[in-house]
């Protein structure tokens, strides 16, 4: 049996590993430029953003939840440090990311209280709240940005310092998805979180705290959400109202590219990171192959749907050999 | 299913309706309203424009909305003037984010007596009076090719980041540094590459990268749009190639402050938006008056910016011309970064 | 013989507690708060010509009513529009009659639906989410390969009169579309196709076991959907003059937003058409209303983004949660048909 599952799991990833290796193959050869070290970091600097996101998505689809609200978080927690930096320039980074964090934070509470206290739909509550925190975006700013010459250089360094040309924020990525895939492996409430959304009747009968853990993967969903806001404003060395609208498709279309299944209850962090660098592969790569703009967004539907499709073919057929066997 | 409710609702709805029909009273125009129609919310030069705007119109005695839809959508702004459509304003000044959508809506306005004209990014001219232009557009062109030439050394590659790929006055300008980089001046010129940002951060980013990273011996970056003469500042400055390749285009000094301070972009131009704002509204008010009617020769007063003569435009319309553009270096960014 | 009544007795209170007379409430609140906020308001031609802004967008609401009562979703509805559009004006140009461009765009349209139709039950693995995710992106994607960064316009004088034009005082969009909301309402409530969709949405499963062919309604309801957004296509390409692969850039939230709003619960087998056909024109006019006292942009979204949250609570509230401990078939939950699986 658990032969099984893990050849499945197996088979998945193998197919989105082989994705990427036969579509880097094919950009190499388009630009030989695409796998020198400089593109590859800008491609990972660029991934780090959407990666750390993907990892909070990971968390909330898992619940069968969904968060479309991630790109209005972003843009409330950018502008609101960005302004505090403009006003106390010497603020430490640190506390500005923490800042920017305890904003998402509140945003994903309010987020998952709605869900699971007052059992709205998630796709409503975040569609309610994504429209309500971007007004506010710009309630705070009155509409104004916030530019780079605003920023202290401190501030800035949050994404462009780093380590021997690994930037800051692919370190912090890093960080991140390695804590969460040791959190959701080995630490119990992590595990609590593939029952939470395989079978909520269930999870509720065992005793496992369903409504604490919703509330918990929504806030820590918004603190990372918080956690890119800081790192896109310092990135950009700008801070407007409009930040990010629509990103959260992106970070949908990379966490479900991962094999994290919508119904919930399954996916792997390994999954989730060769989705994530497979999105960025392709918004890094496109431009690069000189293919034209206007081909760019039906390649990025095609890719996302081959590969779900391919993710559905792959497991019936592994379900189809674990009967077999069975049957013997 | 309560089946009696469908019924009883259709009852009360036409009661209802009937009434309001009969009940209709007409609101009196209002003449003293004039309206400016932006992009989207949330853009500091749309702002400034429609301060601009505002202070001209005030300055006459009447009063001033200032609307605009949150995302830049055609379909925003149609429902916007509708909305200044039943409100009997005077005049609506409309900054296009489509040349052609807005003619049915437009020309419904002008139906019902109020006067169009476009501001900064123009409407087709059956949808207008006039247009006012914040430059000359071929001049914009040539300006930056001048830039581009004088930046590079006299040869080299260059490249354009432009805004989506959709927009007037980008097309523009770009059509004309075309025709511009034609002159045998600038035969050791190349333009390898137009890409397009979108207007949006990240993507312009990272086109930008891309730029970089496909054409290595790239020498100047032309940036004819806010958004992406920033994000190609940032990119240079991450990348420590200040000094090797050069920016210049359209840019705000408030967003563009550290990266001409630190040389990367040298010297970029735009004009002052709040000037823009202000002389549409005098347009707006000589349009209303009939000082003028849009007709090519015709002259107004613009309150402090002086006298103007409505001129041909390129796109078969009429048009009224701010005047040069502005240019922006180390000696004057401390001074206008706080400005706009 | 004594009959055994299954249903709760009839009471005024019961009927008027219902969700659609608090929109009635609500509709006349709005109206009322409008009128008293700007002297235009209460005019006759707010009511007749107004509603042309928000229409092209109700075509919409009807079947998405339908496939959110399925307990699904379709969020490429707003890029089926943009490409339908494109489709028929790049078809005019090349030299098709308008007519017949016209009939093409619902055509594509239709065509999309279906495809989205076929993955989703040919693909159970696979929630809606995900296949109209993929197939939004998609449809836009051909949208501008096709027309790049134009334009296309220059349609005949007849053809804006659709969006734009009168049958007598009352607006063309406005006739076809009660037409179409009269169709949408008998289909749901008194055919056993309707009845079908909501069995589907309360339990898959037994629906299907009791012989009820899923997938075929399934399969039909998308279809359906993609026709109306080629109408919505028609309409509001007729409203600018022009069309571009960017158009209806948004449709997909403001649409689920007034089906929501209407009363219809998102995991399915509930509501009723009333609720959404009120949805539409609470929300339509308040946008108006609002605008007319010049609120800025931004405040709207606040407001339309708190209702929605309220009505959702107060809905919840008063039916019940939307969580039940029975095998759910809902948005976030599709798929878990019977396949064999390990487990």
């Amino acid at each position: 049996m658990k032969r099984t599952v893990t050849v499945v799991e197996r088979f998945r990833e193998l197919g989105l590993l082989g994705f990427i290796v036969v579509l880097a193959v094919i950009f190499q050869l388009r630009n030989p430029v695409f796998l020198t070290l400089s593109n590859l970091l800008d491609l990972l600097t660029n991934t780090a953003i959407l990666s750390i996101l993907a990892v909070g998505m990971m968390m909330v689809i898992l619940t069968r939840g969904i968060d479309l609200s991630v790109g209005a978080t972003i843009a409330l927690a950018g502008m609101i440090s960005a302004l505090t930096v403009s006003s106390f320039r010497a603020i430490s980074p640190v506390v500005s990311v923490l800042e920017g964090m305890a904003i998402g934070t509140i945003a994903g509470a309010l987020i998952g209280l709605l869900i699971s206290r007052f059992n709205v739909l998630p796709i409503i509550a975040t569609l309610g709240f994504m429209n309500v925190i971007r007004g506010l975006t710009y309630v705070v700013s009155k509409g104004a940005w916030v530019s780079s010459y605003q920023m202290s250089d401190g501030f800035k360094a949050i994404a462009s310092g780093g380590v021997l040309g690994i930037t800051t924020p692919i370190l912090i990525a890093v960080v991140i998805n390695v804590a969460f895939a040791y959190f959701i492996n080995h630490v119990r409430t992590g595990r609590q979180i593939y029952a939470v959304g395989s079978n909520p009747e269930a999870a509720d009968i065992s005793g496992i705290p369903r409504r604490r853990i919703i509330l918990m993967v929504y806030m820590v969903q918004g603190a990372l959400a918080g956690l890119g806001g800081v790192i896109w404003v310092a990135k950009f060395a700008s801070a407007q109202s409009d930040t990010a609208v629509g990103f959260e498709l992106s970070v949908i279309a990379a966490t479900v590219l991962g094999g994290v299944s919508i119904a919930g209850g399954s996916g792997k962090v390994s999954g989730l990171i060769l989705g994530t660098i497979l999105f960025g592969m392709l918004n890094n790569a496109l431009p690069l192959i000189n293919v034209s703009p206007f081909w760019q967004m039906a390649i990025q539907g095609i890719v996302i749907l081959a590969a779900v499709l391919t993710n559905v073919v792959v497991k019936r057929n592994s379900q189809r050999l674990a009967l077999r066997r069975r049957a013997i | 299913m309560r089946r009696g409710f469908i019924k009883g609702a259709v009852l009360v709805a036409a009661v209802a309706l009937s009434a309001l029909v009969l009940l209709a009273g007409c609101a009196k125009p209002v003449s003293n309203q004039y309206a400016i129609v932006f992009k989207n919310t949330g853009n500091p030069y749309g702002d400034k424009e429609m301060g601009g705007y505002q202070q001209g119109i005030e300055e006459q005695g009447f009063k001033a909305i200032l609307r605009a839809p949150d995302q830049p959508t055609a379909e925003g702004q149609i429902a916007i003037i509708e909305q200044l459509i039943a409100q009997h304003v005077a005049a609506i000044c409309i900054v296009g984010n489509d040349k052609d959508a807005l003619q049915p809506v437009l020309t419904k306005a002008m139906k019902a007596g109020i006067k169009v004209f476009s501001l900064d990014s123009g409407v087709n001219p059956a949808s207008r009076a006039v247009h006012v232009n914040q430059a000359d557009s071929e001049k914009i062109g040539q300006t930056l090719v001048e830039a581009a030439y004088d930046m590079s050394g006299g040869s080299g590659q260059i490249a354009i980041l432009s805004a989506t790929s959709q927009a007037t006055n980008q097309n523009l300008w770009i059509d004309f540094m075309k025709k511009t980089l034609q002159d045998p001046k600038y035969s050791k010129l190349e333009l390898v590459k137009i890409a397009y940002g979108d207007d949006l951060r990240d993507k312009s980013v990272s086109e930008a990268q891309a730029l970089l990273a496909s054409y290595p011996k790239l020498k100047v970056i032309i940036a004819p749009t806010t958004v992406g003469i920033a994000a190609a500042g940032k990119v240079l400055t991450d990348k420590h190639l200040g000094g090797k390749v050069f920016l210049t285009g359209l840019g705000l000094p408030s967003e563009m402050a550290t990266y001409i301070e630190s040389g990367v972009c040298p010297y970029m131009f735009l004009w002052n938006p709040l000037d823009v704002g202000y002389l549409g509204s005098y347009v707006a008010t000589a349009l209303v008056k009939g000082t003028i009617t849009g007709k090519v020769g015709e002259k107004f007063k613009a309150g402090r910016l002086g006298d103007y003569t409505i001129t041909q435009a390129p796109d078969g319309g009429t048009e009224v011309l701010l005047g040069p553009p502005f240019k922006f270096d180390k000696s004057n960014i401390e001074e206008w970064k706080t400005v706009y | 013989m004594r009959e055994i009544r299954t249903e709760r007795p009839w009471s005024w209170r019961s009927f008027f507690f219902q969700w659609e007379w608090l929109l009635v409430l609500i509709f006349l609140a709005v109206n009322v708060v409008n009128s008293t906020l700007s002297p235009y308001y209460f005019t006759a031609d707010t009511f007749l010509s107004t509603p042309q802004t928000f229409l092209d967008k109700a075509f919409l609401v009807l079947p998405m009513t339908m496939v959110i009562i399925l307990g699904m979703i379709d969020i490429s509805v707003a890029s089926t529009a943009a490409l339908s559009a494109v489709i028929m004006a790049v078809s005019f140009h090349a030299g098709l009659p308008m007519g017949l461009a016209a009939v093409l765009c619902l055509a594509v349209a239709t065509a999309c639906g279906l495809l989205n139709g076929i993955l989703i039950t040919r693909f159970k693995e696979l929630s809606s989410v995900i296949v109209t995710l993929a197939t939004m992106i998609i449809y836009r994607g051909i949208a501008y390969v096709i027309l790049t960064d134009q334009a296309s316009g220059d349609f005949p004088k007849w053809y804006a009169s659709l969006g734009w034009g009168f049958i007598g005082s009352v607006p063309i969009i406005l006739v076809v579309f009660v037409v179409a909301a009269v169709v949408f309402g008998l289909l749901l409530h008194k055919t056993s196709f309707g009845r079908r969709i909501y069995a589907i949405g309360s339990n898959a499963t037994a629906a299907r076991y009791s012989g009820v062919k899923t997938d075929l309604i399934v399969l039909l309801v998308f279809t359906i959907t993609g026709f109306m957004a080629g109408v919505t296509s028609l309409f509001l390409t007729s409203r600018m003059g022009s069309t571009r692969p960017n158009v209806a850039q948004g449709y997909e939230l403001d649409v689920i937003a007034m089906v929501v709003l209407g009363g219809v619960s998102t995991s399915g087998g509930k509501g009723r058409i009333a609720g959404p056909l009120l949805a539409i024109f609470i929300i339509g006019f308040l946008y108006y209303g609002l605008g007319l006292v010049n609120i800025q942009a931004q405040s709207l979204l606040i407001i339309v983004g708190l209702l929605l949250i309220l009505s959702v609570l107060v809905l919840n509230f008063r039916f019940g949660s939307a969580r039940k401990a029975r095998p759910s078939v809902s948005v976030d939950n599709e798929g878990k048909e019977p396949h064999i699986r390990p487990r």
